[in-house]
């Protein structure tokens, strides 16, 4: 990059720079308000407007907040791990299978699977909860990452199956050649070279999941209720006053993972959404 | 090494009516470099595939060294095989590729050390085992990928068009080295491409394909010399051999053909006996450009005055083209034997090795002549000639 010559300043870069600060802090002003108000003490927010300086920052909001939804949060780590792991996994092998070894209506196969990326979370709520009432899971998380993973195997296949496609089946004929057996090809050789992949599904996943209200409303109860439920539940209290700063920590607290992995694993997400967009 | 026989080899595909292969049977022995050579789509890849194991034949068998492996895993065949994309694993080193083969097979750390050792010496790429192969060139890969067949020292090697990748120079290098290696090595080998050019040189026996069926199977010599229809005649040798539409009649008791150009005409003896019903066919004449020459001074057998109408120098020998018989017609001369365009020239055809093929079926016509058998080690070249080994 740093081969190319410096842009002159001109009008019209300023007006392009001028504008995109300003789309910044579109996007930025909510949660600068968030976290002010997360800081502020009831007093100083009702005093106060949105975007004043707190007097004295005080951790009260987010103390209280992780009180009332902390146990919720491990909640939702212990549906989030095993439903992405999961469903990666699955989805990894699945998109193997229908890329490398096309079978017999294979096409015909992932078409209907496709069809499960289009479903609306609600039309699948009944019949999903009399599955789990037959299995004896209703109410569990085990049921919960149940749902999730089932929900989830449409588009991680959908991701595994395109990355895999791109991949030249010589790969797979020379290993079988050299006398590699499905797995081993599979693992010694395709899912090394799937990092930018995985790295997709994990963050679509995880963002999925941990993101989800509906499932875990209707899939959950009390104690094994995810964080976003839990969430909902404390900001619609209607007792006593609202306390904002409270009310700000949760979501932040609810927020702040979703925002962690797409900050430390942002990157694969754009090199694997456009993977094999250029042949290199 | 081992023997390699397929016996009706047939292959098709689905519901679909027409087979992919058909009735493909050929043999060679062990050692012998077999090319498989034909235009896109003739079933060449299918059959190598089939014979890799990679794709069931749905007739047929498949010998090696007198045992049907046709119902075994590609796995359990112990068959290596050049990818035209060489196929390197990307994630693995050099090393790792080389030795993967032989790490499936269970072989020991050490002995798998010592194969990687001589496979890469042999091949010179020591200096790239620690590599990626996307920081490897074109020609690295292809070592490489070569590299990774000659560690296992399976029973057979297959190619599958492995200098199509290459740039034109780097082309006839590995193919020289390619055949040195053969040389040395004497490994069973089968060869697939489209290019005629590999085929007449690497191989000991072509079998020429086409529409899924073997159009001839032979030496290189008996291919170029003694091409057993149109389409065959057509495909091996460059620039092609010239096919002229032919009327025949009888003179002398012989059967000769007539050929015209704008300056006269003359008559060229058949490899005939009777006519065969010859004379309500469509005919056409098949001949080299180097089996036309210029005529000497008072040999005015077989001779003929052409205008010439395009001069090609392609350096060792000049292309002349002219018209005869009203199709295009080109002949190969020295360079300091070339004419000028618009000139005449008296051009002489060498009646021994004139073809004659049905215009409608491209079948052979006629006695095919026996060729004496030149018991040459290198196969003579067509054009270019093998390139030196760096």
């Amino acid at each position: 990059m740093s081969d190319f010559a410096q842009p002159r300043l001109t009008l019209g870069r300023l007006t392009i720079h001028a504008t995109l600060l300003l789309a910044c802090a579109v996007y930025l002003v909510p949660l600068i308000v968030m976290l002010l108000t997360s800081f502020k003490t009831p007093e100083d927010i009702r005093t106060g407007n949105l975007l004043s300086w707190p007097e004295a920052f005080s951790a009260m909001g987010w103390l209280t907040a992780w009180d009332s939804i902390g146990g919720y949060f491990w909640n939702s780590v212990k549906i989030v791990l095993p439903a992405v792991l999961i469903s990666t996994a699955l989805g990894a092998i699945n998109g193997y299978v229908l890329s490398m070894w096309r079978f017999r209506g294979s096409q015909l196969f992932f078409g209907l699977l496709l069809f499960g990326c289009f479903l609306p979370f609600q039309v699948i709520l009944l019949p999903a909860s009399f599955t789990l009432g037959k299995l004896g899971l209703a109410n569990t998380t085990t049921g919960l990452v149940l749902v999730h993973v089932v929900y989830g195997l449409a588009f991680t296949t959908l991701f595994f199956r395109n990355f895999y496609v791109s991949v030249p089946d010589a790969l797979v004929r020379a290993a079988r050649l050299d006398g590699a057996g499905f797995f081993t090809i599979f693992g010694r050789i395709l899912l090394p070279m799937s990092v930018p992949i995985i790295m997709v599904c994990l963050i679509w996943q995880f963002t999925q999941i941990w993101n989800d209200f509906l499932f875990g409303v209707v899939f959950a109860s009390g104690d094994t209720q995810p964080v976003t439920v839990a969430l909902n539940n404390l900001v619609n209290t209607s007792t006593g006053a609202k306390q904002y700063n409270v009310d700000m920590a949760a979501a932040m607290i609810a927020g702040l993972p979703t925002l962690v992995v797409y900050v430390v694993a942002g990157k694969y997400f754009l090199r694997g959404l456009t993977a094999g967009a250029v042949k290199g | 090494m081992a023997s390699l026989e397929l016996r009706n080899v047939q292959k098709s595909y689905g519901n679909s009516q027409i087979a992919t292969l058909k009735d493909i049977a050929l043999k060679i022995d062990a050692g012998e470099f077999l090319i498989l050579v034909g235009p896109s789509g003739c079933g060449k890849s299918t059959l190598m595939n089939c014979i890799a194991g990679l794709e069931n034949i749905t007739g047929g068998e498949i010998l090696v060294d007198g045992e049907d492996i046709s119902q075994a895993s590609p796995k359990d065949r112990d068959i290596a095989m050049v990818f035209q994309s060489y196929a390197l694993y990307p994630t693995m080193t050099v090393r790792d590729n080389i030795a993967f083969g032989l790490k499936m097979r269970k072989v020991p750390a050490a002995k798998i050390e010592e194969e990687v050792a001589r496979v890469a010496k042999l091949l010179q790429i020591e200096p790239l085992l620690e590599r990626k192969p996307s920081q490897l060139s074109g020609g690295q890969q292809q070592r490489v990928a070569m590299g990774r067949a000659l560690a296992r020292r399976p029973k057979i090697y297959l190619f599958d068009e492995p200098l199509s990748n290459l740039d034109a120079k780097l082309r006839v290098e590995m193919r020289t080295e390619i055949k040195l290696m053969h040389q040395r090595l004497k490994t069973t080998t089968v060869y697939v491409t489209h290019d005629q050019i590999e085929a007449m040189t690497l191989g000991d026996k072509v079998a020429v394909m086409k529409d899924g069926v073997i159009q001839q199977f032979g030496t290189p010599h008996e291919i170029y010399n003694n091409p057993a229809n149109l389409f065959v005649a057509s495909f091996i040798g460059s620039p092609p051999m010239n096919f002229v539409p032919l009327r025949i009649r009888q003179r002398d008791g012989r059967w000769v053909g007539v050929l015209n150009s704008e300056q006269g005409s003359c008559e060229l003896p058949l490899p005939i006996t009777s006519d065969d019903g010859l004379r309500d066919r469509e005919l056409i004449l098949g001949i080299r450009p180097e089996q036309i020459g210029l005529a000497g001074v008072g040999t005015a057998d077989f001779s003929l005055a052409v205008d010439i109408e395009v001069v090609e120098p392609t350096g060792p020998d000049t292309l002349v083209v002219f018209t005869l018989n009203q199709v295009k017609a080109c002949c190969r001369l020295m360079p300091d034997q070339a004419p000028r365009v618009g000139e005449t020239l008296n051009l002489q055809f060498d009646p021994r090795k004139a073809l004659l093929f049905d215009a409608q079926t491209g079948e052979r016509l006629g006695v095919v002549q026996p060729e004496p058998v030149r018991e040459s080690k290198v196969p003579r070249l067509v054009s270019n000639g093998a390139g030196t080994a760096q």
